[in-house]
């Protein structure tokens, strides 16, 4: 098949068209949609709105709650050790706090608790995978605080509950924007760079549905530069890590306190118990579960553990009813489907574009109305622009950023984007570039108060595992404020609660027992088993020969 | 890419022939083939740095570097993974730095036996200039060495194929955060703000916000301006 840069003849045909109207569209947007055709193209088109595609959870906490099939059949499945199998009596860390996760919340919680008192040598913290692999490290575009003389923390609390359709809970919102400035301090003072003007105030630009400018990036390497200086940080202060062992089950004292965590080392196959006196859990979100089939911008380990775990415990979750597909994931080339492009892309001015070159909605709608909007063009109209392996995708218009912003503003604010289509022969400069909406982010989770503390005692939790704060639907630049103010409540939390407490007495996982009971009383089917640990994408013929031998 | 996609090509992984479908980044080749990645797969994206990779293509000398998710395997690529780089790194307290010193060289005194070979730039998967910052580091440019580190993954490709054993990515971090923390200054308008938030400012119009019943609150929502994509006029 014969390519011209990076793309088919056909597809050459439809940018031609893109190209064509490209001057015209400059001139004027698409007016932004009412809430009734909000409500309109959700329904028909948003993933979430379809009600076959979820049930009801038949036990624990949330029983009768509905999620996507594929969060209620973790939560429903058996757990992976059993009570007998694993000796309590031997502890093999004992600590102040655990921390269950190696991305943003996770590290952000150690750090206040170290401020507020918990020596490194008191603190253990576990991840599955590196220290740093998470999708804190993969977030693009930015972070939401509202600064500007022309915004305010109020304004930020009115579009965050706006674009969660008012199911947040109201004071974890207020906590979220006015912690936002001094988040940014902070970061500040640890040596985080951001965009700045020449004048040496913020670079500050617009996200989907936010009604001022309050987007703060270190180009389009945002999270990586706020969690490359945040573990810098925390190694400079020595804190244990132990990577590749994430937690498999939390523990219990006989007060009915989270008392620790059973870990399995992934590399050794073996089991540790960890005690504690009080737990951060900080493990992300889910987007590795496929909803609905749908590719992912998230990390290899974002499988839901945290989830699972809290909710054996008997913690309390909720939203987790919707599910955040981005509306602009890589749609081709076929190597990096799914991938995240941005909202800065169209926060620099890029529009959607359908296969004839017209723009068809406003650029900066909430998530979720965005996508519905993209997939509503492919599907309901037909005016995608197929692939050749029969994937269906808009055009996002990427040259236009070049005409508004001047030559080389890509490369120089893009830098990750430009690079990864470069790597495929694909010039975003110079040509438009193919999305199509990708599973992005759980918008619930573990409930919290404003303490980040769970409805289990001895837990707290922050970052995407918790919920609440989003309600049905997150804003952009609010998951990287969020792990920050939440990781940092979490960790100050836990901190003062280790100082009121002894040793726990009793280790014990008699919760997991007692949730396996519920499930067999349920006449839930011993099928399957969580927490996940890792997705499975080893090749059907190879997995069609495996043998389980040694 | 149907049709090159029932193209079969040929992976040596670790030395094994493996066939695969033309069109896989590497990472999804080796998972085809069969593996299930523990270390060596973290963002899946390019951001992590955790899928460095080392190869030879078949019939050349030359070792080269990728990341395995963001590069397209090749017929007779010869495939190895690098787990950890068990790379020196200084500690230090942020916050005790002189930054008019070169602290570079003191804490990464090797920095000064760089031979410019460039083959930390040749190894670096994100194409950034890293000789170049090493200079830098070496006059004290904190500034230059942030510009031009500024994309670094920190994979560790480059202090694994360095000669002078420098670690450049912890060099790099380093200069990185001093430039942020004391090249920068923290912009007046947020530590107006900060102050103005613990003063209890916006407390009663945040507080009325919480009390607003669903129907007020929408229509809170739905009338409030918004300031317009690409200007900075506020508008209906």
């Amino acid at each position: 098949m014969k390519l011209i840069g990076g793309y088919t003849e056909e597809m050459r045909e439809s940018i031609e068209k893109v190209e064509k109207t490209r001057a015209e569209r400059m001139k004027k947007s698409f007016e932004a949609m009412s809430m009734d055709e909000r409500e309109e193209v959700l329904n028909k088109y948003h993933p979430d709105y379809k009600p076959d595609k979820k049930r009801s959870v038949r036990v624990g906490p949330n029983k009768g709650d509905i999620a996507p099939h594929e969060v209620v059949d973790l939560l429903e499945a058996y757990p992976l050790i059993d009570e007998k199998d694993i000796d309590l009596k031997t502890i093999d860390y004992d600590v102040d706090l655990l921390i269950i996760g190696g991305g943003g919340a996770g590290t952000v919680a150690a750090l206040w608790a170290n401020e507020n008192g918990i020596s490194a040598e008191k603190m253990l913290m576990v991840t599955k995978l590196r220290h740093g692999d998470a999708n804190s490290m993969m977030a693009q575009g930015g972070i939401q605080a509202a600064d500007r003389e022309e915004d305010s923390p109020a304004l930020h609390y009115l579009d965050v509950i706006g674009g969660g359709h008012f199911a947040n809970k109201p004071e974890l919102v207020e906590a979220l924007v006015k912690d936002a400035p001094f988040i940014l301090k902070w970061h500040e003072e640890l040596g985080v760079q951001y965009d700045r003007n020449p004048d040496g105030s913020y670079v500050e630009r617009a996200g989907g549905g936010t009604s001022r400018f309050r987007l703060h990036s270190a180009k389009d390497y945002t999270g990586m530069e706020i969690m490359r200086v945040l573990r810098d940080e925390f190694r400079n202060r020595e804190i244990p890590v132990l990577e590749f062992s994430p937690a498999i089950e939390l523990l219990k004292d006989d007060e009915g306190n989270v008392a620790g965590a059973v870990l399995f080392n992934m590399e050794t196959e073996q089991y540790y118990v960890v005690r504690s006196k009080a737990t951060v859990l900080a493990t992300g979100g889910f987007g590795r579960l496929h909803i609905q089939g749908f590719p992912t911008t998230n990390h290899y380990g974002a499988t839901a553990d945290g989830l699972v775990m809290a909710y054996r415990a008997g913690a309390k979750l909720r939203d987790l009813d919707t599910v955040q597909y981005h509306p602009t994931g890589a749609a081709y080339p076929e190597q990096i489907v799914g991938l995240l492009i941005t909202e800065k892309v169209r926060g620099m001015g890029a529009q959607p574009v359908n296969r004839d070159g017209e723009l068809f909605v406003f650029p900066m709608e909430p998530r979720d109305v965005e996508a519905a909007a993209l997939i509503r063009e492919c599907y309901g109209r037909n005016k995608g622009i197929e692939t050749p392996t029969g994937m269906r995708g808009i055009w996002l218009d990427s040259p236009m950023i070049e005409e508004i912003s001047g030559e080389g503003s890509i490369e120089k604010d893009l830098d990750a984007m430009y690079r990864m289509y470069k790597r495929f022969g694909i010039d975003m400069t110079k040509d438009p570039i193919l999305v199509f909406p990708t599973l992005h982010y759980q918008n619930g989770g573990v409930e919290i108060d404003v303490n980040a503390q769970t409805s289990v005692p001895g837990l707290f939790a922050g970052g995407e595992v918790e919920g609440g704060v989003h309600g049905k639907n997150r804003l952009m630049g609010n998951s990287l404020l969020d792990f920050n103010v939440f990781g940092r409540r979490a960790g100050i939390s836990a901190a003062k609660w280790v100082k009121k407490r002894g040793k726990p007495k009793k280790l014990s996982l008699k919760h997991v027992s007692l949730y396996e009971s519920e499930l067999k009383k349920a006449k839930i089917k011993p099928e399957k088993r969580s927490p996940m640990l890792l997705p499975d994408y080893r090749g059907e013929k190879a997995l069609a020969r495996m043998l389980d031998l040694f | 890419m149907s049709e090159n996609k029932e193209k079969m090509i040929t992976v040596y992984i670790m030395g094994k022939a493996y066939e695969v479908p033309f069109g896989l980044t590497i990472m999804k080749a080796m998972e085809y083939a069969g593996y299930r990645f523990i270390r060596g797969s973290g963002c899946r994206a390019g951001f992590c740095g955790a899928c460095a990779t080392v190869y030879r293509n078949k019939g050349e000398y030359k070792f080269q570097t990728a990341l395995a998710c963001q590069a397209t395997a090749e017929d007779g690529m010869y495939l190895a993974q690098l787990p950890f780089v068990p790379a020196n790194r200084k500690e230090y307290d942020i916050a005790m730095i002189n930054p008019e010193k070169n602290v570079l060289s003191e804490y990464y005194p090797e920095i000064n036996r760089c031979v410019s070979c460039n083959t930390c730039t040749k190894s670096c998967p994100q194409e950034l200039d890293v000789m170049y910052y090493i200079q830098a580091a070496i006059r004290g440019d904190y500034g230059e060495v942030s510009k031009l580190s500024f994309d670094c993954i920190q994979c560790g490709l480059c202090a694994a194929r360095c000669p002078a054993e420098i670690t450049h990515y912890h060099v790099a971090q380093l200069a990185r955060r001093i430039y942020g923390k004391y090249h920068l200054q923290i912009p007046e308008h947020l530590l107006k703000r900060i102050e103005d938030i613990d003063a209890g400012k916006f407390d009663n119009e945040i507080g009325k916000l919480k009390k607003m019943g669903m129907k007020e609150l929408k229509e809170e929502y739905t009338s409030r301006t918004i300031e317009k994509i690409q200007r900075g006029e506020v508008t209906q």
